[in-house]
């Protein structure tokens, strides 16, 4: 069996007095899409970022696509080039147009020529069915517009991970549909995907594994079979509510 | 009143006005383009980790803004001279205006750098992109769309301020109306003249900035909303 | 021969400075009155006083300030008076600060939000009574950093009055030197005389400009 593409091995992390990591260890696959799900405040949108280094631990190990994220020495530069990340607010370049956010990383970080990142940015917004807003900044698109341009932005450098933080959270009811769809077709491509979401029906039909945390720790987890038959208290409890 | 006044000696000279203007302008234009590339390494310099350039930026700048141009200029063309610098009055009002304008120049970048939200950072630096490119891409291009109009109203300041150099007798409009005044012995009058020549430059300058900032930021001139 | 630096020199300076303070509050004072009356002139409901001010604005604030000294100095003497320096000085920084406080407190009144106009008015104030009792404290509040930040400008440049004569601080400065023959010695001591007067007025609009942002915050909150 090949080695996974992301390992979080005893993760441990603080921010001041509060423990928000206590102890997380989880494995995903190449091609594999796991789900977290849990409370706010239950550190998973912090192991998340720690992935990306967003966050440094304190103790216990990442690995991602072969890199030691959790030791010194690490070629930050060349860990972005391989991992994606799509935030809850975007966070797109509100002065340059959709293809200008999309074409920016793959000419700078990666060389790129002109002609190579207009054709990475025709055929990633081609994917996210955004090919007729190349032109637009982000003021002038919706809400799941704007997310699906930055799905499509950390498509562009080819990352072999992609993560997702709550990417349809502060999304309206009907936009959240056509961006999950994105989502569910990276999937379906063979994307290796991690994401924090409150959607719980995304999570039990597309996630091949979910995640389920509590105070700081993986406190369940499995296929959608987690979903029918909770086995712990808490769990029970966070899908009896429907949070 | 038993003044008359008589505009035709002064408005005769105005080709002598003209070469003025036209020194004026070059002293403002060299002086903008210099002060904004020393206000713009500055306004990073106070955001630096480093805490002894961020003092020492933090000092240049107060130091600058609570004293007067005139005791700045004074102190420039008399340092160089007393380091034996004898430099020509032109650079020595350069070097000052420079120096000054940097100054202002640092706090407006500064509140420009400011503006640009943490999380757009993270977002560029999570895509690869090296400490240079997040500052020039993300930072200093959006920092400076929206501080435009602060800095073009600084930098017509700084053009009506060349004038305080005529003081070290720097060759710009102001000192010229000083010789045609002592010449005619028209004083009011020139200064009438050249106060407008003053006002005419102040709006072209505006207009140059305006149509800059059309050309240099596209997406204000095709969208017409402030960042 | 040359003199060494004594206490007269400092004296001589320290009279400077007086001066240059007294100029500042005429200015600041007589300023503040005519930016008063441009202000409301801008906003008034009658186009004619807003065009006139307007206009009134764009030239002052189109014109060097050393400019402006020299024809209120020669216009002077043209009207036939013979007057001390000061007054020349304290005429046209009174019309310098005069359009650019009257900008700035402009923008003031109109940063308060439209629907205290609204509210008052529905309260069937008069326009001058909304103004007073409603619109202008408010304003106020609003006006006082930015108002405190430009008396450094005023302070600093009241040292252009040195070239119509006035013996204020900058000028000071140069009859020592003329005497001293030491002009980074003697300039670096105006400097600091001027950052002593001009710092802690600084300092004070930055701090009177945090209070702004975190006091509503406060009173909101409570």
């Amino acid at each position: 069996m090949t080695a996974p593409v992301v390992r979080l091995d005893n993760v441990h992390k603080s921010f001041g007095a509060l423990k928000v990591l206590d102890g997380v260890s989880f494995e995903v696959g190449k091609g594999e899409v796991t789900a977290i799900i849990g409370r706010s405040g239950s550190g998973k949108s912090t192991a998340l970022r720690c992935i990306d280094r967003l966050e440094k631990i304190d103790q216990g190990r990442i690995t991602v696509c072969g890199h030691q994220v959790s030791e010194p020495g690490l070629d930050l530069r060349q860990l972005r080039r391989d991992v994606g990340i799509v935030f809850q607010s975007y966070n797109l370049f509100p002065h340059l147009t959709a293809a200008e956010n999309i074409a920016l990383a793959p000419r700078h970080a990666k060389g790129r020529t002109r002609a190579e990142a207009k054709e990475i940015t025709e055929r990633v917004l081609a994917q996210v069915g955004l090919s007729d807003k190349a032109a637009c900044y982000p003021e002038q698109l919706s809400g799941g517009q704007q997310q699906r341009v930055a799905i499509a932005r950390s498509l562009a450098m080819e990352p072999q991970v992609m993560l997702f933080d709550e990417v349809t959270s502060a999304l309206d009811p009907q936009l959240t549909g056509e961006v999950l769809k994105v989502m569910a077709d990276l999937a379906a491509g063979g994307m290796t995907m991690v994401l924090v979401t409150h959607e719980m029906a995304f999570a039990r039909n597309v996630a091949d594994t979910t995640i389920y945390m509590h105070g700081g720790r993986v406190w369940e987890q499995g296929g959608r079979e987690m979903f029918d038959r909770p086995q712990t208290a808490e769990l029970q409890q966070f899908l009896g509510n429907g949070l | 009143m038993t003044y008359r006044f008589d505009f035709s000696a002064v408005l005769a000279q105005w080709p002598l006005f003209m070469h003025g203007a036209w020194l004026t302008i070059k002293l403002s234009l060299l002086a903008t383009l210099l002060g904004l590339v020393i206000g713009t390494l500055c306004a990073i310099g106070r955001g630096s980790r480093n805490p002894f350039i961020a003092n020492a930026c933090a000092t240049y700048v107060e130091a600058i803004r609570n004293t007067p141009l005139l005791v700045q200029i004074f102190l420039v063309y008399f340092g160089l001279a007393s380091i034996g610098l004898k430099v020509p009055a032109f650079v020595a009002a350069l070097a000052a205006m420079v120096i000054n304008v940097g100054a202002y120049t640092t706090e407006i970048m500064r509140a420009g750098i400011e503006s640009i939200h943490r999380s757009q950072i993270e977002a560029a630096e999570c895509l690869a992109l090296s400490r240079v490119q997040v500052y020039w891409h993300v930072i200093l291009r959006p920092a400076m769309e929206r501080v435009y109009p602060a800095l073009t109203s600084q930098f017509v300041l700084l053009m009506l301020a060349t004038s305080i150099t005529s003081q070290i007798s720097a060759e710009e409009l102001t000192a010229i109306a000083n010789r045609v005044q002592s010449d005619t012995f028209r004083s009011f009058e020139t200064y009438a003249v050249v106060a407008v020549f003053y006002v005419l430059l102040s709006l072209g300058m505006r207009g140059l900035f305006w149509a800059a900032g059309q050309a240099l930021f596209t997406r204000r001139r095709k969208l017409g909303t402030p960042l | 021969m040359n003199v060494a630096f004594n206490a007269n020199h400092l004296q001589f300076l320290l009279q400077g400075a007086g001066w240059t303070l007294l100029l500042s509050v005429i200015a600041f004072a007589g300023g503040g009155l005519v930016g008063f009356v441009v202000a409301l002139c801008r906003i008034s409901p009658i186009k004619a006083l807003r065009w006139a001010s307007l206009g009134y604005v764009q030239l002052v604030q189109g014109t060097p300030l050393l400019i402006l000294m020299f024809l209120a100095y020669f216009g002077l003497s043209i009207l036939g008076f013979s007057l001390p320096a000061l007054v020349a000085a304290g005429i046209s920084m009174t019309i310098y600060v005069s359009a650019y406080i009257g900008e700035i407190w402009r923008g003031c009144i109109q940063a308060v939000p439209r629907t205290q106009w609204e509210a008052a008015e529905c309260l069937a104030l008069s326009r001058v009574q909304r103004m007073a009792l409603v619109v202008l404290p408010q304003a106020l509040r609003i006006a006082t950093p930015p108002t405190v930040g430009f008396m450094v400008q005023i302070v600093k440049n009241t040292s252009l009055a040195s070239v119509v004569g006035f013996i204020e601080l900058a000028r000071a400065g140069q009859v020592v030197n003329n005497s001293l023959f030491e002009p980074f010695l003697v300039y670096m001591l105006v400097a600091g005389l001027y950052f002593l007067l001009c710092f802690p007025l600084s300092w004070w609009s930055r701090k009177l400009e945090r209070r702004l942002v975190v006091a509503p915050r406060l009173e909101a909150a409570a």
